[in-house]
């Protein structure tokens, strides 16, 4: 089976098992980390959770370890979409305070 | 429509029963399915908008009361965009021309296009029972938190339609991406594809990228309304500036899904009908990719009275104006394929030279709006209306109905009646500046949008944009009434009867129903009218010619 053998590759159960295992571990390591505050942390930590899981998923369940190069661009272009989504809306939301409300008349 | 027909089989007449049409793979039928379907969406959208500048005739509350206004324009909004426009150039002469016009069998994935307008249907049956369930309310923005918790309309019916109806758009932007770079014939490169599918190709671009964030938005404004999770509603932890983000991440680059297909249609037409090679071709073709790209990153100009903190208003605004370059640069190399040209003023082509002063008055508007100071002046009112009515129906329908009209005898074979169509194209575009420009007016006078009662000083002008509705229906009502009359009686169309260039135009019409026997050959560039005689030639790679 070669790297490039696009819908044709057949991953062992092992490797399925394993993925399984790791995001249920994530997810438990998710929960835990929710019970404690770490300040400005704490959305980067379950944001940085989710994009690990998010990455794991994408590369064995749906298979896009063993595909084409194309299919990596365009998964990422997906994913840099959201990135760009994200950093336009939180610039919004971050520099909302820099100018004081305006006085009443 | 086919009695008398030559003994030739074409997709039409292959066989004509009700299954062969719902389960047809054929991409040219399916483009017939679609065409159908949204012509009754167009319908509904048109009569909500009938119902609405009635009630604007006067500056009272005399026809509907102010319920029934707002699910009337609510209707008119979401039939025409999500049902209408959005899917009209793509999914109808997308789909119909887009393998012919590289050489292909059909699309990529015909399954998947089939499954497309079933979805879309599916997507479109839950718009109509959101309607006849007593209609929306919220505008076709659904802005939160009214949609989200105080609407009492049909609000998770429409965005359920909504939902589906993305996933159609999805497919067809899949389609088109996979068939466009996999099924070209051999020899057509990228700059030997005509413009109509880089327009198409950048229009799938933003399909793909960003239809499943208006689809996950309108989700979660079903989940807080249904469960009360607090997503948009700032009194149980959410934003409602949230939703905006998110619905204009999607909804400002569906306007260039809606106008980028128009702007490929316009540049096979304006080339055909003035004789000459699109000027500047390469730019053209990047410029498609840029407002692609550029339109992502634009949406906040919505947002500038919200509340949205002013830097990012400043950077949106920014690359707002950075979206009219490409644009203008499409606008200017049209302009400067005419010159010298050896133009004829055909149906198609006064619809592109409509299209082009529309679409400039619509673009330039859209920089005023654009400008923080002057959008805080014209925000929501009729200034707004006016500048996208004249991109959307200015630009955009103009472009459909010329589209429509030039490949009309490729679709049916037949033509339609010219000294008709001339007149019809001349009512509408009569009938749309009537209609549209006296609301610049009003809306910089300060008549806000969405408003079923108004000062009295602002009826004239009311008045008049009516009455320009009025002739703008009645010149849609009569392209109506020849092109099906054209399907019976219309005379019998040759495969290439504007002599035009694109490969679409050697097979016969209407295409056979795998269009080529074997693959063509390109061996010239898009738009090669300096050798006259290929195109009169009426060759036919499709085996048989009714020339």
């Amino acid at each position: 089976m070669t790297e490039h053998s696009g819908n044709h590759h057949i991953m062992p159960l092992k490797i399925y098992l394993g993925v399984f295992l790791a995001l249920m571990v994530l997810t438990i390591l998710t929960v835990w980390v929710a019970f404690y505050d770490l300040g400005f942390l704490n959305v980067f930590v379950a944001v940085t959770i989710a994009c690990v899981k998010a990455y794991i998923v994408l590369l064995y369940f749906m298979h896009l370890r063993y595909n084409a190069r194309i299919l990596w661009l365009t998964a990422a272009a997906g994913f840099i979409w959201f990135v760009l989504l994200t950093a336009f809306t939180v610039s919004d939301v971050l520099t909302r305070g820099w100018l004081p409300p305006p006085e009443a008349w | 429509m086919e009695s008398g027909d030559t003994k030739r089989k074409h997709y039409l007449n292959i066989e004509n029963t009700p299954q062969s049409w719902l389960l047809t793979l054929d991409h040219k039928r399916i483009g017939i399915l679609y065409l159908v379907t949204i012509l009754l969406f167009f319908f509904l959208g048109g009569v909500a908008a009938v119902l609405f500048r009635l009630e604007l005739l006067t500056p009272d509350a005399h026809l509907v009361e102010h319920e029934t206004y707002n699910r009337l324009f609510t209707m008119h909004g979401v039939t025409m965009i999500f049902f209408f426009l959005i899917p009209s150039i793509p999914a109808v002469l997308g789909n119909f021309l887009l393998p012919i016009m590289i050489g292909a069998r059909d699309m990529a994935f015909p399954r998947i296009n089939l499954a497309s307008w079933y979805v879309f249907t599916a997507g479109g049956l839950f718009g109509l029972a959101a309607i006849v369930f007593g209609g929306v309310d919220t505008g076709w923005t659904f802005y939160t938190p009214y949609s989200s918790t105080y609407a009492n309309s049909n609000v998770i019916l429409a965005a359920l339609g909504i939902f589906i109806a993305g996933f159609a758009s999805i497919m067809t932007g899949l389609n088109f991406i996979v068939t466009i770079h996999k099924m070209r014939a051999p020899g057509l490169t990228w700059f030997r594809l005509p413009l109509f599918i880089w327009g198409q190709y950048a229009t799938a671009i933003i399909m793909i990228l960003g239809t499943p964030v208006i689809a996950i938005t309108v989700l979660l404004v079903g989940i807080e309304r249904l469960f009360g999770v607090g997503i948009f509603d700032p009194a149980i932890g959410g934003d409602p500036l949230l939703f905006q983000h998110l619905f204009w991440f999607y909804s400002h680059p569906a306007v260039y899904i809606m106008i980028l297909p128009g702007m490929g249609v316009i540049s096979e037409v304006i080339a055909c009908f003035s004789r000459k090679r699109i000027f500047g071709y390469h730019v053209v073709a990047f410029s498609s990719l840029a407002i692609a790209i550029l339109g992502f990153f634009v949406w906040g100009h919505h947002m500038f009275v919200s509340s949205q903190s002013m830097y990012a208003g400043m950077i949106f605004s920014i690359l707002s104006f950075l979206v009219a370059i490409p644009s203008a640069i499409k606008v200017f190399n049209w302009t400067a394929t005419l010159y010298k040209g050896s133009i004829s003023l055909d149906t198609p082509m006064l619809y592109a030279l409509g299209f082009i002063g529309l679409f400039t008055i619509g673009g330039l508007t859209g920089l005023f709006l654009a400008t923080m100071a002057i959008n805080i002046h014209v925000h929501d009112t009729y200034f707004v209306v006016a500048h996208f009515h004249y991109v959307m129906v200015g630009g955009m329908l103009m472009a459909f109905l010329g589209g429509i009209h030039f490949w009309w005898p490729k679709m049916f074979g037949r033509m339609y009646p010219e000294a008709w169509g001339r007149f019809a194209a001349i009512v509408i575009f009569v009938g749309f500046n009537l209609t549209f420009f006296p609301q610049f007016i009003l809306g910089y006078l300060g008549m806000p949008r969405r408003y079923h009662v108004y000062p009295e000083e602002f009826q004239v002008l009311n008045v008049m944009s009516t009455a320009g509705a009025s002739i703008l229906g009645a010149g849609y009502l009569m392209v109506f009434v020849y092109l099906v009359w054209s399907l019976f009686k219309g005379r019998r169309s040759v495969s290439n009867p504007w002599c035009a260039a694109g490969l679409e135009w050697r097979v016969s019409s209407p295409p056979p129903q795998h269009n080529f026997k074997k693959a063509p050959v390109v061996d010239r560039d898009a738009y090669d009218y300096t050798d006259e005689d290929v195109y009169k030639s009426d060759y036919d790679s499709g085996g048989t010619s009714d020339g």
